[in-house]
């Protein structure tokens, strides 16, 4: 336990301490919420389906939290290349364990990151159910899970960053604009809908708008059945393939 | 030999094709400083790392403080203390938390803990610059705060994969001085690797020479001088392992660390 504890505590510090990463990942988040909300507003309006806004901003969310779980698995191979993973690696401490406390650590943020863009939503005029703010953590929470999870797993396999680059800009962009996070998933050609509904995104968002805007597309409880059920997977691949890295 | 901390017969690392270790056996004494030498690509670090448990060997038996890495590895992990060849310390934390996140992982009690954290601190310098995060320490301090983290735990055995590297002559001097305390004081057995051969020289009691996976000699430095009908060992080792350069295959990860460095000293 005190071994998940402390690589816990380093993800949190580490982040902490890094107020450029802090305010960088902020940055598009809030880029996405100001130019698609203001601009495809009043479309969307005229369409008769209600404020951009509100339904954007659970995509949004789901986007900061997406961003950052993912590139936190980025930790691991910049540990791997300054040394720092040799060190734990040495340490009378499982695998598993190791690779369960920096997820944790790397979910944590995450989390986090999903409350500030909540918060910023809702100073630019994002209205939520007040209620639904503590079920939307646990959204919050297993999307940080699954991708922080997906980040480990291949991070666990790759040497450098430029490898990580580029699988990253071909699951990044595809997982995020394929989610639902900006677009309605009902009345979708069914090539998209096929993508759209084996995108494991697509469920955090919905579970959110449930919670949140009281509109959900799949239902919360297949929502929060998809998502438990991809993390768990995840965990299990990435602590494989964590626990296979030679140095 | 009796009283051996670290024993090895017939050890062999395959990587595919390549041989980087080919059947290589040795000893170290219990509370000696060994010196295993080599030229680079020689199989120093890749025999380091099957000893602290980071890769498995293809075939041969080790035992480590009376433990087989294999069977039981959390066991040979307690025994020892490692400074690696490239730093793993965490630039982002203070020296004092990069000590306590390896106390916690190595499961010392925690008054205990702070007690070591602040007499190890102390005894390599560091204390007054305990709360400095670590990527403004100089690359002797570095050196210094890894030699106390690997002590944290009272190690049987420490392992210095080349714990001078890059440093200067001063600084040199000075980690060889803790290095020979602790090695009288706590009786604590020193394996390590360098290129600075006067340093083995100086240091070790006992001397291992590696090249091509291969162990090529064994002894105290007078007996490899001797045997080699040389009057330092650095000749002797010129000697022995013929003076045609070695190169490392540099990978990726050493590639990216170097541009690092260089990108920070900048």
């Amino acid at each position: 336990m005190n071994a998940i504890y402390i690589l816990w505590l380093r993800q949190i510090k580490r982040y902490f301490r890094s107020k450029s990463r802090l305010v960088g990942s902020l940055g598009q988040p809030l880029l996405f919420l100001l130019a698609l909300s203001f601009g495809f507003g009043p479309i969307f309006q005229k369409a008769g389906i209600g404020n951009y806004l509100e339904f954007l901003a659970p995509g949004i969310i789901a986007m900061g939290i997406l961003f950052t779980a993912l590139f936190s698995g980025i930790e691991i191979i910049w540990d791997k290349q300054f040394g720092f993973l040799k060190e734990t690696l040495v340490a009378p401490v499982t695998r598993i364990k190791i690779m369960i406390g920096r997820t944790l650590g790397g979910a944590t943020i995450a989390t986090v990151q999903g409350i500030i863009v909540l918060l910023i939503a809702s100073l630019i005029g994002f209205k939520f159910e007040m209620i639904g703010v503590i079920p939307s953590l646990a959204f919050m929470f297993l999307i940080a899970l699954i991708f922080t999870a997906l980040g480990t797993a291949i991070a666990s396999m790759l040497e450098d960053m430029q490898g990580f680059q580029l699988i990253m800009n071909f699951l990044v962009m595809p997982i995020f604009f394929l989610s639902g996070a900006i677009f309605p998933l009902g009345d979708l050609p069914e090539s998209i809908s096929i993508i759209t509904s084996s995108n494991p995104l697509s469920y955090g968002v919905d579970g959110l708008r449930g919670v949140l805007i009281n509109s959900s597309h799949f239902g919360i409880s297949l929502d929060l059945l998809v998502l438990i059920v991809t993390s768990g997977i995840l965990l299990l691949i990435g602590g494989y393939l964590f626990s296979r890295i030679e140095i | 030999m009796k009283d051996a901390i670290v024993q090895v017969t017939g050890l062999v690392k395959k990587f595919g094709e390549i041989e980087a270790v080919r059947g290589i056996d040795f000893s170290v004494e219990h509370g000696s400083i060994f010196a295993f030498l080599g030229p680079n690509g020689a199989g120093k670090t890749t025999t380091i790392k099957i000893l602290t448990t980071l890769l498995k060997p293809t075939s041969g038996k080790i035992l480590v403080n009376g433990f087989d890495p294999l069977t039981h590895q959390n066991d040979v992990r307690r025994s020892f203390g490692i400074v690696f060849q490239d730093p793993s310390l965490d630039d982002e934390l203070t020296a004092y938390e990069n000590m306590e996140f390896h106390g916690v992982l190595y499961n010392i009690p925690q008054k205990l803990r702070k007690n070591r954290i602040e007499e190890l601190l102390k005894f390599t310098e560091l204390w007054e610059r305990r709360n400095d995060l670590v990527k403004n320490f100089s690359g002797g301090m570095r050196r210094r705060l890894e030699i106390a983290r690997g002590l944290l735990h009272h190690p049987k055995i420490l392992f210095l994969d080349e714990p001078t590297l890059g440093l200067d002559p001063q600084t040199r001097n000075h980690i060889w001085e803790y290095i020979r305390n602790l090695n009288t004081k706590e009786n604590i057995t020193v394996f390590f690797t360098t290129h600075y051969i006067a340093e083995a020289e100086q240091s070790a009691k006992q001397v291992a020479i590696i090249d091509h996976g291969q162990i090529i000699t064994r002894g105290t430095p007078e007996e490899i001088k001797r045997q080699a009908k040389t009057s330092s060992l650095e000749e002797a080792f010129i000697s022995l392992t013929g003076k045609e350069i070695r190169e490392e295959t540099m990978g990726t990860k050493e590639l990216f660390r170097n541009s690092h460095k260089m990108w920070r000293r900048s």
